[in-house]
């Protein structure tokens, strides 16, 4: 489902050359859930926002579904992001203006769902992330927490076949990020292939498998079992 | 995204950032405005005095006494006798002068009317025949001073209407009624139609008798004002003018025009040095304007920048959840869009209205001027979309996560 080869990063800023990832090469099958752990600043996000075809690699391949994502076009790329992806972000990124039902609703907008049914659907992922009673509270008036469950459930509603997650629970108490979790633990038992970045020692156990970064290299790609 | 559904998005985002929206809307709303109104009453002025200068007569030639050099603003020819009425029969009875329709002369002084109780100091003319026909002057009621009224020294008289409502009351025929002028008794013969109380001269406060009777019975003089000359079409104003100035340097005994004691001006050269003070003005006016626009196109340019930050973010975020770049151009271009021509049409309609109930209140000929509407209109929109727009196209150029980055 998901490939990646000798994939590469290099920011450079004003001369300085940043080195985010090198030469990382895995596999993901559908169905799998992934946890990516690593200190900070080892390339996790960047990764991810490769994989979430938000951002393109400095060199290296990457294949989704069989298909090469660099020689795609930039609105077949927004298609994938629309209706494949569901990408948590780790700082959220819900816009401003917008109750939280409306950001949820967003992606259905660009999908070409209708109207009424955008509003039930997320009505509905709202309140499978405990947020019913927030429904028409700006981003500002939310906890850090209710934030990025609006941003999970926005990641949810295209109901996509990957979920990607940068640290979605890293603002959260423990018995919330126990919930978020047995909530991706189920979508991924339906089906959905998972792939999450944590720091969190507990989540990582329960992933299935466990790919540790380092300065931008894998180096471990571990099996629980 | 439906058209109608990105339409809608755009009334609501430009309804939560309400306070951002009615700033910029603010500066196209007082630059049209304030264009419109600024151009309107410019043109309106300037229209007001060539109204004034077109209701002498289109093809009219004026002939002075003395060497004036700006002709008809330099006003009153009092002291000037150069110029006599045989002057203007020599002109009438030219062979060589083939340009001309009509000639002609008036002395005009002015001095007291009295009827019964009432009395009134005005200029009275003394006219030709040909006088009423070229200066486009026409009566509501009774007839003009003939020629022949000319000749045999009549003592007959044309009021205008002020004339008629000081000395008769309103309401009242003056036609056969006797009056005197500087002690001489006349008889009322006509009265002329209003031509409204702006003007060189209240044309409506005047009385008009034979111009020999003004010479000989009211005033003592043997010489005239002005000539007036109708040229017979008017391609022939520049050919009649020299002709004239010709005719008269031969007649005055001048070897050049230098030595004129006398000046040929026509509708042009009035209209010219008249328009000169209003033009001066409109351009005041207008650079005003233009500034106001500009400054108005530089708080909207100024707002639409601020935004772009902001802006990028979400089109990084947008494009992050699916959107393709044509839907988030359009969607930009569309609020952009609304935001101008909303603002474009309250400014319109400001401008207009102040235009309107600012000359009407200067009693000002209301010309809206539509240049400076379609101009100003064009210019707030031109501004207002390529401000919305840029951070869009900017932005979709971006891979997404360097939009969401973007400071
Ligand atoms: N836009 C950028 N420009 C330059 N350098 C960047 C940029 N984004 C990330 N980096 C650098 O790339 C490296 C990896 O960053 P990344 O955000 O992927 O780390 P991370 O593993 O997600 O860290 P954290 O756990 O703190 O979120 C870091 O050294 C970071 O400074
Ligand atoms: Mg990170």
């Amino acid at each position: 489902m998901i490939e990646v080869k000798k994939l590469s990063k290099t920011y450079s800023n004003g001369g300085v050359e940043t080195q985010a990832l090198v030469d990382v090469s895995f596999k993901v099958e559908k169905g799998e859930f992934v946890a990516i752990i690593g200190p900070s600043g080892s390339g996790k996000s960047t990764l991810m926002h490769i994989l979430g075809a938000l951002d393109k690699p400095t060199s290296g391949e990457y294949i989704l579904n069989g298909k090469n994502v660099e020689n795609m076009k930039k609105d077949e790329l927004a298609e994938i992001r629309n209706k494949e992806i569901g990408f948590v972000f780790q700082s959220y990124n819900l816009l401003p203006r917008m109750s939280s039902l409306k950001n949820v609703m967003l992606p259905m907008a660009y999908g070409g769902i209708p109207k009424k049914e955008r509003i039930k659907k997320a009505e509905k992922m709202l309140k499978v992330v405990g947020l019913e009673d927030k429904l028409r509270s700006v981003p500002n008036q939310l906890s850090g927490g209710q934030k990025q469950r609006v941003a999970i459930a926005r990641a949810l509603t295209m109901e996509p076949a990957i979920i990607l997650a940068d640290e979605p629970t890293g603002n959260l108490p423990t018995n919330q990020s126990n919930e978020i979790i047995s909530l991706f633990e189920e979508l991924n038992k339906n089906g959905h292939t998972v792939i999450i970045i944590t720091h969190n020692d507990d989540i990582a156990k329960k992933a299935r498998r466990v790919l540790t970064l380092v300065d931008g290299r894998i180096v471990s790609d571990q099996k629980n079992i | 995204m439906r058209l109608i559904e990105i339409f809608e998005e755009s009334i609501s985002v430009l309804k939560t950032n309400g306070m951002r929206t009615a700033l910029s809307a603010l500066g196209i709303i007082i630059g049209i405005g304030s264009v419109i109104t600024l151009m309107t009453l410019g043109q309106a002025s300037q229209q007001s005095v060539k109204n004034r200068i077109q209701s002498l007569g289109s093809n009219l030639l004026i002939v002075r006494p003395g060497a004036q050099r700006s002709g008809f603003l330099r006003g009153s020819a009092s002291g000037n006798t150069t110029l006599k009425y045989s002057d203007a029969k020599a002109i009438e009875a030219s062979q060589r002068i083939n340009t001309i329709q009509k000639v002609a002369a008036e002395y005009s002084s002015r001095t007291q009317l009295v009827y019964g109780r009432n009395n009134t100091n005005i200029q009275v003319s003394g006219v030709t025949g040909e006088y009423f026909d070229s200066r486009n002057i026409t009566l509501t009621v009774g007839s003009p001073i003939t020629e022949q009224q000319n000749q045999n020294m009549e003592k007959v008289v044309v009021l205008g209407p002020t004339v008629v409502e000081d000395l008769f009351g309103t309401n009242v025929n003056p036609i056969g009624k006797s009056i005197r002028i500087n002690g001489t008794s006349f008889t009322v013969v006509g009265v002329t139609k209003s031509k409204g109380s702006s003007g060189v001269g209240n044309s409506d406060d005047i009385a008009y008798v034979p111009l020999q009777t003004a010479q000989k019975v009211l005033f003592g003089v043997d010489y005239i004002s002005t000539i007036y000359v109708t040229a017979k079409n008017d391609d022939l104003m520049e050919a009649a003018q020299n002709q004239l100035g010709f005719l008269l340097l031969e007649l005055h005994n001048k070897a050049t025009p230098s030595d004129a004691d006398f000046t040929v001006s026509s509708q042009a050269d009035i209209l010219e040095t008249a328009t000169e003070v209003t033009s001066t003005f409109t351009t005041l006016l207008t650079g005003i304007a233009a500034i106001s626009l500009i400054v108005g196109g530089i708080g909207i340019m100024n707002i639409m920048l601020v935004t772009v930050t902001e802006r990028t973010m979400e089109i990084g975020l947008r494009m992050s959840l699916g959107a393709k770049s044509r839907t988030i151009i359009t969607q930009f271009l569309t609020e952009a869009v609304v935001l101008t021509i909303t603002g474009g049409m309250l400014g319109v309609l400001i401008g207009v209205g102040a235009s309107t109930i600012i000359t009407k209140a200067m009693s000002l000929p209301t010309a809206i001027s539509y240049q400076s509407i379609v101009l100003s209109v064009v210019v707030s929109c031109l501004i207002g979309i390529i401000f919305g727009w840029y951070p869009a196209y900017k932005a979709s150029k971006l891979q997404p996560i360097e939009a969401l980055r973007y400071e």
